[in-house]
């Protein structure tokens, strides 16, 4: 648990140009709160979706490899059915099966995937403890700077926030 | 020009006529978006005209499952189905419903893709359809085989009797392409639904909404990290669906190409199943917006300019329908078989013409209406075509089933369906579970999706 500053902005180009400004001082931004996607934002902060598309990948290719083994032994091993002289294993038709499957097991891998890289769910976190924190999901854009550790130093960061542009100015956990 | 906000937070901007807009250029702000979308679903008092609709549509569901437990009951013979015409309405609800619940998808993750950003204000109502349609057309084969504690049987797992699944049969893979269709767009319909629930949940007007809309939200903060991380999600999503969405109605395609019946031999069927699927989906969605519009007032996220689009893209549809209808109809005149040509002569002159000749009407000649720009502007018309298409579809969904059935290479095997009472009950029973499933999501859930949509106001308002 951190504490940070957090500063509020009307305009998505405020924010950005806020965090610019607050590198350049060496301040650690943390994270930003956004009511729609802000694009190279998520980037810009360290996120990165790695595991989201190992995942799809892994457990689409896997399930799909899994889904062709069943119909091999099936048709082949365990359930041998002459159906007109063809081939048991008649692997033309396999591939139907592996790739629905494989689609839909790529969605939920992925799912969990995001879900673990995000922390998500999670009910209850120090955030919601912000007043500002409501508008970040309606209509208000939302920077949290690591809080420095001296009076001196947030008032300077504070200084900065508002030069930038910033509505509104508090201090929480994250 | 100027944009000035009323108290509605609308806008009138400058000289552009309101139906030359998408949305976006009449609505100003994030907040307006807001407010549009989730006001109705956080007011109280606006729901009289959807109580009633909820109530005849649920008396519709109870006629949908009486049907069905009598069939359950009693067995498929209170179907018109006969011992040549084995398949019958339940089939062609199947196909119908699983046509319409391709658009849901399409509009979802083609358009976006494509980068067609008109989409926003519509694809969360069309993936609602989706997931509604698809669920309902799972239903109907276990309708049809009258049977629902056997079909499990079409999962491969290990069994005291050792059998397997027939991995040939065109209908395992019907099986895997429903199932594995409905589970996704579940996942894709929620995972772009989290963020417009956090923004219910922090406009929550009671503690029970809160919590509510909280516990769906799972807890989304709208940090910038996580959304970099949805958004890879969402978008593979997005193109993962796109193949899904083309293979499942391929497979419904092949449910009958992959046969030897007179008329069952299209190796056209899979692209045509698709464009038709596509067809009869988009005249769904336009139906859907016009009431959506209408009941949440949403005319300024859902301009006319979307109707217009809409039926430019039925329009198409409708006119590769007729291509491949040409298709069909010169391939069994020119493969010079008998059994085909017959065939081609049932479907025009037979005992079904009516129906057959309706069905070019509805599906190819009202569309061409759509040429023309009054007809793509016009709520009435928009609605009335859509209406003749989804009637048009399910005359084709039908006819193809009876039309090949009734006519075998064998005259002995000619014979007629029927279709009786239940038949057209469990019809107009799974309508009506559709609209009762769908009314629901329409007073719990945000039709637009506001997230998405409050991005384009910005691009608007700033460009």
């Amino acid at each position: 648990m951190k504490t940070v500053v957090f500063a509020e902005f009307e305009h998505e180009e405020a924010l950005v140009n806020a965090i610019g400004q607050l590198r350049e001082r060496d301040y650690h931004v943390l994270d930003a709160f956004t009511p729609y996607e802000v694009e190279g934002l998520g980037a810009l902060l360290g996120a990165s979706p790695f595991r989201v598309r190992a995942a799809m990948l892994v457990g689409g290719l896997g399930t799909a490899a899994l889904c062709w083994f069943i119909e091999w032994y099936s048709a082949a091993i365990a359930f041998p059915f002459d159906s007109g002289a063809r081939p048991h294993n008649s692997w033309p038709v396999f591939p139907l099966f592996p790739f629905e499957f494989g689609v839909l097991m790529a969605g939920v891998f992925g799912f969990a995937a995001m879900l673990w890289s995000t922390g998500l769910p999670r009910l209850n976190h120090p955030f919601f403890d912000t007043p500002l924190s409501g508008r970040a999901s309606q209509d208000r854009f939302l920077l949290a700077v690591a809080a420095p550790p001296t009076t001196r130093a947030r008032d300077a960061l504070a200084g900065l926030l508002a030069a930038t542009g910033a509505a509104t100015i508090g201090e929480g956990e994250l | 020009m100027t944009i000035v906000a009323d108290s509605t937070g609308f806008s009138n901007r400058g000289t552009a006529r309101p139906d030359e807009d998408w949305r976006f250029t009449r609505v100003n702000s994030s907040e307006a978006v807001n407010v549009l979308v989730t006001g109705p679903l956080l007011d109280r008092e606006r729901w009289r005209r959807w109580w009633i609709a909820l109530v005849a549509s649920a008396l519709l569901t109870v006629v949908f499952f009486g049907a069905m437990f009598y069939l359950f009951v009693e067995g498929i013979g209170i179907f018109g189905n006969n011992s040549i015409v084995v398949w019958g309405f339940p089939i062609a609800n199947y196909v119908w419903w699983i046509g319409i619940g391709n658009a849901g998808t399409l509009i979802s993750s083609m358009l976006l893709l494509t980068h067609q950003r008109w989409r926003a204000a519509i694809n969360r109502l069309a993936e609602a359809m989706t997931l509604i349609a698809v669920a309902i057309a799972g239903l109907m084969p276990i309708v049809h085989m009258g049977r629902p504690l056997y079909f499990y049987w079409l999962a491969p797992y290990p069994n005291t009797m050792g059998l397997w699944p027939q991995w040939r049969s065109a209908l395992v893979w019907d099986f895997w392409a429903i199932l594995s269709y409905l589970c996704f767009s579940i996942i894709f319909w929620y995972t772009g639904l989290i963020p417009d629930l956090a923004t219910l949940r922090d406009r929550a007007t009671t503690h029970a909404k809160r919590v509510a809309y909280g516990a769906l939200a799972l807890g989304w903060r709208n940090s910038a990290r996580h959304r970099h991380i949805y958004q890879t999600y969402y978008r593979t999503m997005a193109a993962l669906a796109v193949p899904l969405v083309c293979s499942v109605h391929s497979i419904v395609g092949l449910d009958f190409a992959a046969s030897l019946m007179p008329g069952w031999q299209e190796t056209i069927f899979p692209p045509y199943f698709v464009v038709g699927a596509m067809y009869s989906g988009f005249a769904m969605v336009a139906v859907l917006c016009v009431a959506v519009r209408w009941g949440l007032r949403l005319e300024a996220l859902i301009t006319m300019r979307h109707f217009d689009m809409m039926a430019k893209i039925m329009l198409m549809a409708g006119t590769v329908m007729l291509l491949s209808y040409a298709t069909e109809w010169f391939s069994g005149w020119y493969s010079g078989r008998g059994a085909d040509r017959r065939f081609l002569a049932f479907s025009f002159a037979g005992a079904y013409a009516p129906f057959y000749w309706t069905m070019i009407f509805c599906n190819c000649l009202a569309v061409q209406a759509f040429w023309f720009r009054a007809a793509r502007r016009s709520l009435p018309a928009i609605i009335a075509i859509s209406v003749l298409i989804n009637i048009g579809m399910w005359l084709e969904r039908i006819l193809i089933v009876l039309n090949t059935l009734s006519h075998h290479y064998v005259v002995s095997m000619w014979r007629l369906f029927y279709p009786t009472l239940w038949d057209w009950l469990i019809l107009a029973g799974s309508l009506g579970f559709f609209a009762f499933l769908y009314l629901l999501f329409v007073r719990f859930f945000p039709v637009v999706s506001m997230h998405e949509v409050r991005q384009l106001v910005h691009e608007e308002t700033a460009g």
